[in-house]
């Protein structure tokens, strides 16, 4: 007895010290997961603010439309970026060398002179007027702005020279810099410039595969559930059935990307790069999650319900279909939800069909080449400019927003829809 | 008329014969519903599906194999000395009459007999539409006039009716089989034309990958080797420092929340791991190599190592972070699932709940914990994107987590994302290296299934 008491203190503290390391791991892994989102929202909000600069633009009537006739054509085509030149030569006329004056267009961001071009074909009338107009910097005045690059250090190690970081001062002092709300992130599509890249493209590209992979996936996934789960004899075919769902289930996804590659673009001949090549791999991916949540929630229907009304007549299809599809469906819709948030974030088996091309155009259907949000942010994390990388950072929280709306919707329909027997 | 044309008429038609076949079971019990064997609604989708179903699987097939006839009838009326050219060339004259007849600009001049054989081309195309189009309304209208013709009050509709649905969901549950042979034989297919150039032992034993094709034999890149030894050294340098990070913080985490923690911590941590899980692999590989690395490189650089840029550590790293909840779900069921009994008889004895953990349930619960490490290193080997993202490609044979090494996955990915021509070798290299993947998942998967099962406790 003496024995054991005397052991008795080395064993507390060896029971406090386990229940120590057990509240470590815990405490490790969510920080883990704290220092993960924050280091990607502390690098990607300032991606929702751009850098403008205000140009006080005179509409030269000789340089956009020399005939006088006001015709669109003429309009269309004229030389917006020797406006944009020349409106910048007038707000700095000290400006004179070549080289100089190269470093001062340099500050705005190349798309500026479209901004002009929008202007004057939505309001003809502003030809021969002076108004100011607010254009996007360029990304190393935006990095300037922001505070993300420095201003000291030796001339040629910088990306914006002394003379360049003078008139910036000196737009500064006017109030002609400003950090408005960068609405082009959300309407443009990809662009090599990151001052106009935008995800819209890669979301509504994301949204097509999506739809097309809810489409094909549950009503597959939830007839063979069915059928495995109510209809199926139990023998040697439904076995070999069931354990190719698991192996599936546990397959990586970059073979699925290969079997889409070899199958789907190679024998069958489908385009590459649609959301209808890309919904069908991910079709294929997420059939078996589907199939095993809804089993689960057919299984969880209690036989009372099944029993009642084969025993008021209805035969076994009728039972399945009015009585116990209805009562299982919040678990299953549950399992495609989550489903589809798996299928959100895949990229893998995407890259390999061929989603991973540069495509500017925002896609309008599912046959017009796309390429997906984590893809997008795939591309732009190889991309060298410092700009991408808050526009990574900022891309992937609306990836993480859209991710934590589908589990909370998935969250909220067991919780009001499911019932416990 | 075009498929899309097709279809929708096919629509309309079995709309109709739905409504036609209700219509007739009511006429021949003469308005009394009584009478009928099943529900007037079974009538009119006997109706429906045998309108419907002959003539859309007569446009399934139609759809597969038209391109083939088209092009056998398009061989047969070429000139001879076209005909006896290679398969490639062949495939450039077909480009060829295909963009005349569908007006696009051509490579190389109109030759006369180029032009007769895009109208041949054009001619037999619509003669296949018109075809198509009358053969799918004429069945659509037979199955119709069939099932109407077999309705009457007697006929045991329900039962015809739902034997179809039950095929059809029996198909479904095929489609599972299909993709898996699907998946079986692609890779193979592509894996058996890569080692007819590239000797499998070659490939498997190989201590050098330098996967290069040169198109003549002088050219630079010559010397290419395909030896996947030091892929997979990578990937299970990679596999084992992830390993090494999710097995015990996953394995602490599901016992203190199984054994210690309350049921409120329990609410407020379990969601949050799922959160872990829940995020996507690029976002992690993003994170490994935006902040991870170079932090590795920073703090290498202070205390006096060499760490490599796109080290295997930094990588090995996060994707332990990312399987810390996989192990951790898995422990949990498992650690569950063993009874209280145990753990009441243990107490009994005395024993402090961590020895009870340590010297009771863990052993109790091994099976299912092996089971679950095993999925979890086949889900680390087959992880691409925080590979793809963080570690680099260059094809070290080391076993210093420090260097750079490169996994299988990232090869995959680099050999058919860039833009190689299908048949060389460097591209089936790919698929060979598919089929090494899934070959040694699906046998982790297998092992881990039947650990599982023989060595579970069966308790009640």
């Amino acid at each position: 007895m003496d024995k054991v008491r005397a052991s008795l203190a080395k064993r507390y503290a060896k029971e406090r010290r386990f229940r120590v390391l057990g509240r470590l791991a815990i405490y490790a892994s969510l920080s883990f997961l704290v220092i993960l989102l924050s280091s990607i929202v502390a690098n990607g909000y300032t991606a929702f603010q751009q850098t403008f600069i205000r140009l006080d633009v005179h509409f030269d009537q000789q340089l956009l439309d020399p005939e006088g006739m006001g015709r669109r054509e003429a309009l269309a085509d004229a030389d917006y970026s020797g406006l944009l030149k020349k409106t910048l030569r007038e707000m700095f006329p000290e400006v004179r060398e070549r080289r100089d004056q190269r470093a001062l267009y340099a500050l705005v961001s190349p798309g500026a002179s479209y901004v002009l071009r929008e202007k004057v074909l939505s309001d003809p009338g502003l030809v021969g007027k002076t108004q100011a107009v607010w254009v996007t910097g360029d990304d190393d005045v935006d990095m300037l702005i922001k505070g993300h690059t420095e201003r000291d250090g030796p001339e040629n190690e910088r990306r914006l020279k002394d003379n360049q970081l003078g008139w910036i001062d000196g737009l500064l002092e006017k109030g002609a810099i400003q950090k408005q709300f960068n609405l082009a992130f959300f309407t443009s599509g990809d662009s090599r410039e990151p001052g106009s890249a935008g995800i819209k493209g890669a979301l509504m590209g994301s949204v097509f595969t999506l739809v097309v992979t809810l489409l094909l996936s549950f009503p597959i996934g939830v007839a063979t559930a069915i059928y495995l789960e109510e209809f199926a004899p139990k023998n040697r075919w439904t076995d070999l059935i069931e354990v190719n769902i698991n192996n599936l289930a546990a397959v990586p996804s970059i073979v699925f990307g290969l079997l889409g590659l070899a199958v789907f673009i190679n024998f069958m001949g489908l385009p590459r790069s649609v959301p209808l090549v890309g919904g069908l791999v991910l079709a294929l991916m997420t059939l078996p999650i589907i199939i095993i949540s809804g089993r689960a929630a057919l299984k969880s229907v209690p036989p009372s319900i099944r029993e009642a009304a084969l025993a008021v007549g209805a035969s076994k299809m009728q039972t399945v279909a009015h009585h116990v599809l209805p009562l299982a469906m919040p678990g299953m819709l549950t399992g495609t939800i989550i489903g589809m948030a798996h299928a959100l974030g895949e990229t893998a088996p995407l890259l390999m069909i061929g989603m991973v091309a540069f495509i500017v155009d925002v896609p309008t259907g599912a046959l017009d080449p796309a390429t997906v949000l984590p893809v997008q942010i795939y591309l732009w994390a190889d991309s060298p400019e410092r700009a991408f990388v808050e526009r990574t950072s900022a891309a992937i929280m609306v990836l993480l927003v859209f991710l934590v709306i589908m589990n909370a919707a998935a969250v909220i329909l067991r919780k009001r829809f499911e019932r416990r027997w | 008329m075009q498929v899309s044309t097709i279809l929708a008429v096919l629509l309309v038609l079995s709309s109709i014969s739905y409504l036609a076949g209700r219509r007739r079971s009511l006429a021949t019990a003469g308005g009394k519903i009584r009478l009928l064997h099943s529900l007037p609604g079974y009538y009119g989708f006997y109706a429906a599906i045998w309108c419907a179903i002959p003539a859309l699987l007569l446009l399934g097939l139609w759809q597969a194999f038209e391109g083939s006839i088209i092009t056998g009838l398009l061989i047969a009326g070429l000139p001879e000395e076209l005909k006896a050219l290679s398969p490639a060339r062949l495939q450039f004259v077909f480009n060829d009459i295909k963009n005349i007849a569908d007006g696009n600009i051509v490579a190389g001049a109109l030759k006369p007999h180029l032009q007769a054989a895009a109208a041949h081309y054009t001619h037999v195309k619509h003669i296949s539409e018109m075809a198509l189009a009358a053969l799918a309304l004429a069945l659509a209208v037979a199955g119709m006039g069939f099932a109407l013709r077999a309705i009457h009050a007697d006929h045991r509709a329900r039962n015809k009716v739902e034997g179809m649905v039950k095929i059809l969901l029996m198909a479904c549950s095929t489609i599972a089989i299909f993709t898996t042979i699907g998946i079986v034989l692609s890779v193979l297919f592509e894996a058996v034309r890569f080692f007819r150039v590239i000797p499998f032992t070659d490939f498997l034993f190989g201590l050098e990958w330098s996967p290069q094709m040169a198109i003549r034999s002088d050219q630079v890149g010559a010397s290419g080797a395909f030896g996947a030894v030091p892929l997979f050294a990578g990937t299970l340098l990679i596999s084992g420092i992830a390993m090494l990070v999710a097995v015990p913080i996953g394995l602490m985490c599901a016992i203190y929340l199984s054994e210690y923690a309350n049921r409120g911590f329990r609410a407020f941590a379990k969601p949050l791991l799922e959160i872990l899980a829940g995020i996507p692999t690029v976002v992690y590989g993003f994170f490994a190599a935006l902040t991870v690395a170079p932090l590795l490189r920073d703090v290498g650089k202070g205390l006096g190592l060499d760490v490599a840029s796109e080290s295997a550590l930094a990588a090995g790293l996060v994707m332990g972070i990312m399987i810390i909840p996989f192990v951790s779900s898995l422990s949990d069921d498992v650690i569950n699932a063993v009874p209280q009994s145990l753990r009441d008889g243990a107490y009994a004895m005395g024993s402090t709940q961590s020895e009870t953990i340590r010297q009771v349930i863990i052993p109790a619960a091994l099976p299912g914990i092996v089971g679950g490490v095993l999925l979890a290193v086949s889900r680390a080997i087959g992880e691409t994107m925080i590979v793809v993202m963080a570690a680099g490609l260059s094809a070290n044979l080391t076993a210093n987590p420090l260097q750079a090494v490169t996994t299988v996955t990232a090869q995959i990915v680099t050999l058919l994302v860039g833009d190689q021509e299908f048949d060389s070798p460097k591209t089936l290299a790919a698929f060979a290296l598919g089929l090494v993947l899934f070959a040694i998942t699906l046998a982790l998967n297998l092992i881990a299934l039947h650990v599982v099962r023989k060595y579970r406790e069966q308790y009640e």
